[in-house]
C-alpha cells in the first residue's frame, strides 16, 4: 500500500490557502508542521466543553481536564515507547527541554573538571545551554566535526570519549543538513565511556525511528509544533533513575508535596519538574496529533517522504549552479541547497511571491554555516503531505526567480 | 531639491506602475544595481549592519547638518531596497531625517522587509540612519 496523499492532504485545512494569490507551498516544515483538522477540533473541544484547572480541583470539568491531559502523557509514553508515564514531562518543548537537562542534572552530575560532548550540527537549542552549564559548573566542552558529506565525525568522537566524559548531546537528525546521525551506535560508544546521553529528536520523532528503549537514550527531547501538534508544548523523556536523582528545575505550585515554613519536599515524578499551571490544552493537541500520525502506517510514510526526498534532490540538481549542502549516507526530508551567484534571501523572496514557503538564512546552526563556509543556505523540508507537485513548484518557481536575479 | 515626503510620493508612484511582484523585484533589483558602488574602504566592520539574513553596510557622513549616505548589501533584493531608502533620506537636513514619517515601505507592499529587526538588517539600518540623524543635528547646532 503507499500513502493516500491526496487524501492527507484534505485533513490539513491551511494546505487550501493561498499567499500573495497563489497555492500555497508549504515546505518549510523544519521549522515548524502544519496541523490536520483533528488536532484544531481537539484543542475547540477542549476549550468549548472541558476547560478547567487540573491536578487540584475536585469538580466534573477539572476531573475532564486531568483525565485528558494525563492521557496525553500515557499517549506520548507509548509514542516513544518510555516504560513509565511518569518518564514523560511536558515542557514548552525542544528547547525548555534541554535547558531543564542541562540545569538539573547539571547541577548534581556536572562537576569542575568534567566534560560534555555535542556536535557541530546541533542547534543553537542543543549547543548554547551546554555552553552555559560548563561556565556555570566549570566544566569543559568539545564539539564533534563533521565531514564534506554532513556525516559526524565518530573516529573523533570516539576519540574524545573519556572517563571525564559525563553527558554527550547529539540530534538525532540534523535540521540544517539533514544528516540522520547513527543514534544507536553514538549512545552505545558514549556508554561504553560511562556518559550519560541526551538527543535531540526535534527532527527525528516524526520521521525515523522513535523508540528511546531501542535507542537506550537516557534523554530524549522534541516538540509538539514539529510534529503536527500545537506550539508551547514539547517533551522530555528521562530514564527514571536520573529523574529521581535530579532536583527540580523551576519552584512554585504543583511541583510541592508539602511546603511548611522550615522546609518544602518534593512532588513525585513527572510532577517534580513541572511547577505552575501548565500548558493543559497542549498535551491534549499533541496527542491528537500523535492519534492521527498512528492510525496511518509510519512504513509508507517514511516511503512517501523519502519518494518526495529522492524527487527533490533530482529535480533541483538539475538547476545550473545548484549545489545540496546535506549528503550524509542516510538523510530525510531536508534539502539545504545555494545557487551559484544567487544570495538566499533573495530567491527566498522571489519564492515567496509564488506562493512557496522555504527558510533561507543560517537556521539556528551558525556553526554549521561556519563550517560549510556560507553565510547561509535555502532549505526545503518536507512532510508528509508534500508530493510531488509542490516539487514542480518548487522547481519552477526557482526557474522564474533567476531570471529576474541572473538578469 | 525635493523633501523627504516628496520622494517618497514619487517612489510610490513608480511602484503604481508595477502591479506584478516580479516586475517590482525586477525594478528593485535594477536600482541596487544601478546606486553608486559603496567605496571599498567603507566597507568596514564598523560600517557593518548584521542582519540574520543578509549583510549590510552602511557608511554615514554628517556635513553642516546634512546626512550623507552610501550602502551596499550582499542581497540584490536589500541592496536595492537599502537605495530607496538612501534616495529617501541621503543629502536631506538631519533634523528632518530624525523626524520624517517613513511610510513607503508600507505603501508599496514590501513592509516585509522592515518587519522584523533580526530579518535583513533593513530595520536595523533605518534605525542607524535615524540615530545618526540626530547626532548630526546636535553637531550641526
Ligand atoms: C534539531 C532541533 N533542535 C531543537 C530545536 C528547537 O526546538 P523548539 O524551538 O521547538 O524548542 C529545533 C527547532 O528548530 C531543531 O530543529
Amino acid at each position: 500500500m503507499t500513502l493516500d496523499v491526496q487524501k492527507i492532504r484534505a485533513d490539513f485545512p491551511i494546505l487550501h490557502t493561498r499567499v500573495y494569490g497563489k497555492p500555497l507551498v508549504y515546505l518549510d516544515n523544519a521549522a515548524t508542521t502544519q496541523k490536520p483538522q483533528a488536532v484544531i477540533d481537539a484543542i475547540v473541544d477542549y476549550y468549548t466543553r472541558y476547560n478547567s484547572n487540573i491536578h487540584r480541583a475536585a469538580h466534573h470539568l477539572s476531573n475532564l481536564a486531568t483525565e485528558a491531559h494525563e492521557a496525553a502523557r500515557r499517549t506520548v509514553q507509548r509514542h516513544i515507547n518510555a516504560e513509565h508515564e511518569y518518564e514523560i514531562i511536558f515542557t514548552r518543548g525542544t528547547t525548555e527541554a534541554i535547558n531543564l537537562v542541562a540545569y538539573s542534572f547539571g547541577e548534581v552530575f556536572i562537576n569542575p573538571g568534567d566534560e560534555v560532548i555535542f556536535t557541530m550540527m546541533d542547534h543553537h537549542s542543543n549547543f548554547v545551554p551546554w555552553q552555559m552549564l560548563c561556565e556555570r559548573r566549570g566544566a569543559n566542552y568539545h564539539v564533534v566535526p563533521f565531514d564534506e558529506n554532513g556525516d559526524l565525525r565518530l573516529d573523533i568522537y570516539q576519540n574524545l570519549l573519556n572517563s571525564k566524559t559525563r553527558l554527550v548531546a547529539f540530534n538525532h537528525v540534523s535540521n540544517s543538513l539533514g544528516t540522520v546521525n547513527p543514534a544507536q551506535e553514538i549512545i552505545r560508544m558514549a556508554h561504553d565511556a560511562g556518559a550519560v546521553v541526551l538527543v535531540d529528536a526535534a527532527q527525528a520523532v516524526q520521521h525515523v525511528d522513535h523508540d528511546v528503549r531501542a535507542l537506550d537514550a537516557d534523554f530524549y527531547a522534541f516538540s509538539g509544533h514539529k510534529i503536527y501538534g500545537p506550539t508551547g508544548i514539547g517533551v522530555l523523556y528521562g530514564k527514571e533513575k536520573w529523574l529521581d536523582a535530579m532536583p527540580p528545575y523551576q519552584g512554585g505550585g504543583e511541583m510541592i508535596e508539602r511546603v511548611t515554613v522550615e522546609k518544602t519536599t518534593y512532588n513525585k515524578l513527572p510532577f517534580k519538574f513541572e511547577a505552575g499551571t501548565p500548558n493543559i490544552v497542549g498535551p491534549i493537541g499533541m496527542a491528537a496529533a500523535l492519534d492521527y500520525l498512528n492510525a496511518l502506517d509510519f512504513t509508507e510514510v517514511r516511503a512517501h517522504e523519502d519518494a518526495v526526498l529522492a524527487y527533490a534532490r533530482k529535480k533541483l540538481l538539475e538547476i545550473d549552479g545548484l549545489k545540496i549542502y546535506g549528503n550524509g549516507k542516510l538523510h530525510t526530508s531536508i534539502v539545504p541547497f545555494n545557487i551559484e551567484g544567487v544570495h538566499h534571501y533573495d530567491l527566498g523572496t522571489l519564492l515567496d511571491t509564488r506562493g512557496v514557503a522555504v527558510r533561507t538564512g543560517h537556521h539556528c546552526t551558525e556553526p554549521i554555516m561556519a563550517a560549510l563556509g556560507v553565510e547561509g543556505t535555502v532549505r526545503a523540508s518536507l512532510a508528509l503531505y508534500n508530493n510531488f507537485e509542490d516539487i514542480d513548484v518548487l522547481v519552477e518557481s526557482i526557474h522564474q526567480a533567476l531570471k529576474i536575479l541572473r538578469r | 531639491m525635493l523633501t523627504i515626503q516628496e520622494i517618497q510620493a514619487q517612489i510610490i508612484e513608480d511602484f503604481s506602475f508595477l502591479p506584478e511582484w516580479d516586475e517590482r523585484y525586477a525594478y528593485l533589483i535594477e536600482l541596487g544595481q544601478k546606486s553608486p558602488p559603496m567605496a571599498e574602504e567603507n566597507r568596514t566592520e564598523d560600517n557593518l549592519v548584521r542582519g540574520c539574513q543578509s549583510l549590510v553596510w552602511l557608511a554615514r557622513e554628517c556635513h553642516q547638518g546634512v546626512v550623507y549616505l552610501q550602502a551596499d548589501s550582499d542581497s540584490l533584493i536589500v541592496k536595492g531596497l537599502a537605495a530607496l531608502l538612501l534616495q529617501v533620506f541621503s543629502g536631506q537636513p538631519a533634523e528632518e531625517v530624525s523626524q520624517a514619517d517613513l511610510h513607503f515601505f508600507e505603501t508599496i507592499g514590501l513592509n516585509q522587509h522592515l518587519s522584523s529587526q533580526r530579518t535583513n538588517g533593513l530595520l536595523a539600518m533605518v534605525n542607524e540612519i535615524r540615530s545618526f540623524a540626530v547626532q548630526c543635528v546636535g553637531e550641526g547646532s
